[in-house]
């Protein structure tokens, strides 16, 4: 066990610290609303000579993850931030530094796409780059942000897969907490040296990379992508069992949180689940068997993992901070309802959309939904897919 | 400077096999480029003709270190490498001199990766950024481009009944980037081995951002016999309609033809501009000559005011 510093810090200064931390050879990023104090704190810790890095202010978030792409491919440890449009321009940059296995870290603050333009907090930014072949990883709050940036390098380097750590626009990113933080040389130790396989400044042994594959290759490429995205999940729990035995601290691929004996559960992530916890605590004083699951990996998608965990509920409330835009339901539903479909469960799940650009969403808001679970769960008529807190 | 007989004995870094055209003027741009450079250089290419003929999976016509990411970033992209490099030599990590040279066509250096190479030359990365310009987009069949001089047919400004090809004049990109004060700003062509390779050798002499802009004539999007790609470079040059310069910190230097020929010998060559032979484009002819002539005046001008200019040595 490792001795930890009890801080307060915002969730964008646990990002920023975790990276001084890790110390990356090249940081490329763009200021945007609520990320921008990522970069802007980690740009201090490069003037004040705290951290070996390079720093690339670049002129836009394609540029940061094309700047990344090339540091990468050329060996670097490279890491980067950003939010909502920012994401959107990098789209393209993200599906191609994932094809070519670089293991880049982007700490992504989200905050809702436009248009209607609006800096506040909802997923639609995360869940729009969702098949982009990053992995994804949500955070509850300042700890969470900092703890999973610290094993998303580990992560990124031994899957060959790119990961995206993302908190809770303005919720999480300005809001301070109490954390812990680790060292600064547990930190050197627990993330390790890295050493590339194969990388663009080895004259050694020169390569091309982002070579033209056509119908006889491109197709074997993917493949071996996609397995690689399968495998990940071992190695996010390999990396959290590591990390659990030098913090005390545990990860998995979600959270069962007061799940022993549970009937009813919302599922959530982000920051949401905290507020969550508060509801859940007080229906089980009030003897009500309500549990919550907390997804922290969405991609790779904890599949079996989470239709398992599901399995012996009565009903499910899933609630999603962005829309699928597929007129029926949100992201996150789509991926429960196929996951439950495949284990051969027929279960009652509503799925609630909620908080976008920001909308807050309140204890009575999830007492809410609880009872309607609870209505459900006995057989009443409940709307399947509901807009909460919404005017209409 | 090396003569052709050094050139020739050198390791080829980029080697035949490729699937170019017959009289492409990329791949000996690339080539040369390449001969001049040396080993100990890592290229980054925008996508294009020139990433899409010499990297076709598994074969590759580059010996040394290559990436390739997407279209409009190969600066952003070689940024990334340089800054890496600087990392590691700072942290003692690596000991080699590197050069870094990008490559990227017209489409993806006029236009769509504008931005990326105004940004990449802004903050100062030691890069080489190498435009093969052949006027138009010619890895998708032929569009215009920014590069595309006016009057030229293309398939998305084509000469029909009304239209007598593109209608606007080409930007001048050499300026623009002259315009951020880099430490050399060049341009070259096709048909000169001697200028191309000593401006890449000169370029890689100087510390800081560079950039050199080669016409290349295309036999393809052009339309003239494969053999001739050399000599339409260097009417191109004759005639002023791509005079050869550099601007080494903010000064000029103008290497002039012993005789200004009429854009015509140029022109005549080539299907793109057959049209305007007819007589009733007479007027739209000697538009394009009078825009010549003024544009090599103004070079000129430049060149003997700029002299005058004292540069501060930098703090």
């Amino acid at each position: 066990m490792v001795n930890s510093n009890i801080v307060a810090r915002t969730g964008n200064e646990a990002m920023a610290e975790a990276m001084r931390q890790i110390n990356p050879d090249v940081v490329a990023a763009y200021p945007i609303t609520p990320a921008t104090e990522v970069v802007q704190i980690f740009a201090s810790y490069v003037a004040d000579g705290l951290v070996d890095t390079e720093f690339v202010p670049v002129e836009s978030e394609h540029s940061a993850m094309s700047a990344c792409i090339g540091s990468a491919a050329a060996g670097g440890r490279t890491m980067t931030g950003t939010s909502s449009q920012g994401l959107a321009l990098m789209a393209e940059m993200l599906y191609i530094a994932a094809g070519l296995r670089l293991p880049i870290v982007l700490a992504d603050v989200n905050r809702a796409l436009s248009s209607p333009i609006n800096i506040h907090c909802d997923h639609s930014d995360t869940m729009m780059v969702k098949e982009s072949g990053w992995v994804q990883i949500f955070s509850e709050n300042c700890q969470e942000a900092y703890d999973n940036m610290l094993q998303a390098i580990r992560i990124a380097e031994t899957a060959k897969i790119p990961v995206v750590v993302t908190t809770d626009g303005f919720i999480i990113s300005h809001g301070m907490e109490r954390m812990e933080m680790l060292s600064d040389a547990d930190v050197k130790k627990f993330v390790g040296e890295y050493k590339p396989e194969n990388y663009l400044l080895n004259l050694e042994k020169p390569i091309t990379i982002g070579a033209l594959d056509l119908t006889d290759y491109y197709f074997e490429h993917k493949r071996q992508q996609i397995e690689a995205i399968r495998n990940s999940k071992k190695v996010i729990l390999d990396v959290a069992k590591d990390f659990a035995a030098k913090t005390g601290r545990s990860y998995g691929l979600f959270e069962q949180y007061k799940m022993d004996g549970a009937e009813i559960a919302v599922i959530a992530m982000g920051s949401t689940a905290g507020t969550a916890k508060v509801v859940v605590n007080a229906l089980r004083k009030k003897g009500v068997k309500a549990g919550l699951i907390k997804p922290r990996v969405f991609r790779p998608f904890p599949k079996e993992e989470l239709a398992d965990a599901l399995a012996g509920l009565k009903a499910v409330a899933v609630m999603d901070r962005s829309d699928s835009m597929n007129a029926h339901e949100g992201p996150l539903c789509v991926e429960i309802k196929a996951a439950l479909f495949d284990k051969g469960v027929s279960k009652t799940v509503l799925n609630y959309v909620y908080g976008l650009g920001g909308r807050e969403i309140k204890l009575e808001d999830i007492e809410f939904v609880f009872g309607e679970l609870a209505d459900a769960a006995k057989g009443k008529p409940v709307s399947r897919v509901s807009y909460l807190g919404v005017r209409e | 400077m090396a003569n052709l007989k050094d050139l020739s004995k050198q390791k080829v870094l980029f080697t035949g096999g490729h699937r170019a055209c017959a009289g492409c003027g990329a791949a000996i741009v690339a080539r040369q480029v390449m001969m001049a450079a040396g080993p100990n250089t890592v290229v980054v290419s925008a996508t294009g003709c020139l990433e899409v003929v010499s990297t076709i999976f598994p074969y590759t016509a580059w010996a040394g270190p290559f990436l390739h990411s997407a279209f409009e970033n190969a600066a952003a992209t070689v940024s990334g490498v340089e800054a890496l490099y600087k990392s590691w030599i700072r942290q003692g990590k690596y000991n080699k001199k590197l050069n870094f040279i990008a490559f990227g066509g017209d489409g993806g250096t006029y236009d769509i990766g504008l931005q990326s190479l105004s940004g990449a030359m802004e903050r100062g990365h030691n890069i080489l950024y190498v435009c093969y310009n052949n006027e138009a987009y010619m890895n998708t069949g032929v569009q215009r481009s920014g590069a595309t001089p006016k009057g030229a047919d293309t398939t998305t400004a084509p000469v029909g009944k009304v239209k007598k090809g593109k209608e606007q004049y080409r930007k001048d990109l050499t300026a623009i980037m002259a315009a951020h004060n880099i430490p050399y700003a060049a341009q070259s062509v096709v048909g000169n081995w001697r200028d191309l390779t000593s401006k890449v050798e000169k370029a890689l002499s100087i510390e800081g951002p560079k950039f050199i802009n080669v016409f290349q004539p295309c036999r393809l999007g052009w339309s003239y016999d494969p053999a001739k790609t050399c000599e339409i470079g260097r009417l191109a040059v004759e005639t002023c309609s791509w005079p050869l310069y550099e601007v080494i910190d903010g000064q000029y230097k103008v290497s002039k033809p012993k005789e200004k020929k009429p854009v015509t010998e140029f022109i005549k060559m080539q299907g793109r501009f057959r049209h305007l032979l007819k007589p009733e484009n007479k007027a739209l002819l000697d538009d394009i000559q009078a825009i010549i002539d003024k544009n090599w005046e103004s070079l000129l001008k430049k060149e003997t005011c700029f002299a005058q200019v004292v540069s501060p040595k930098p703090a």
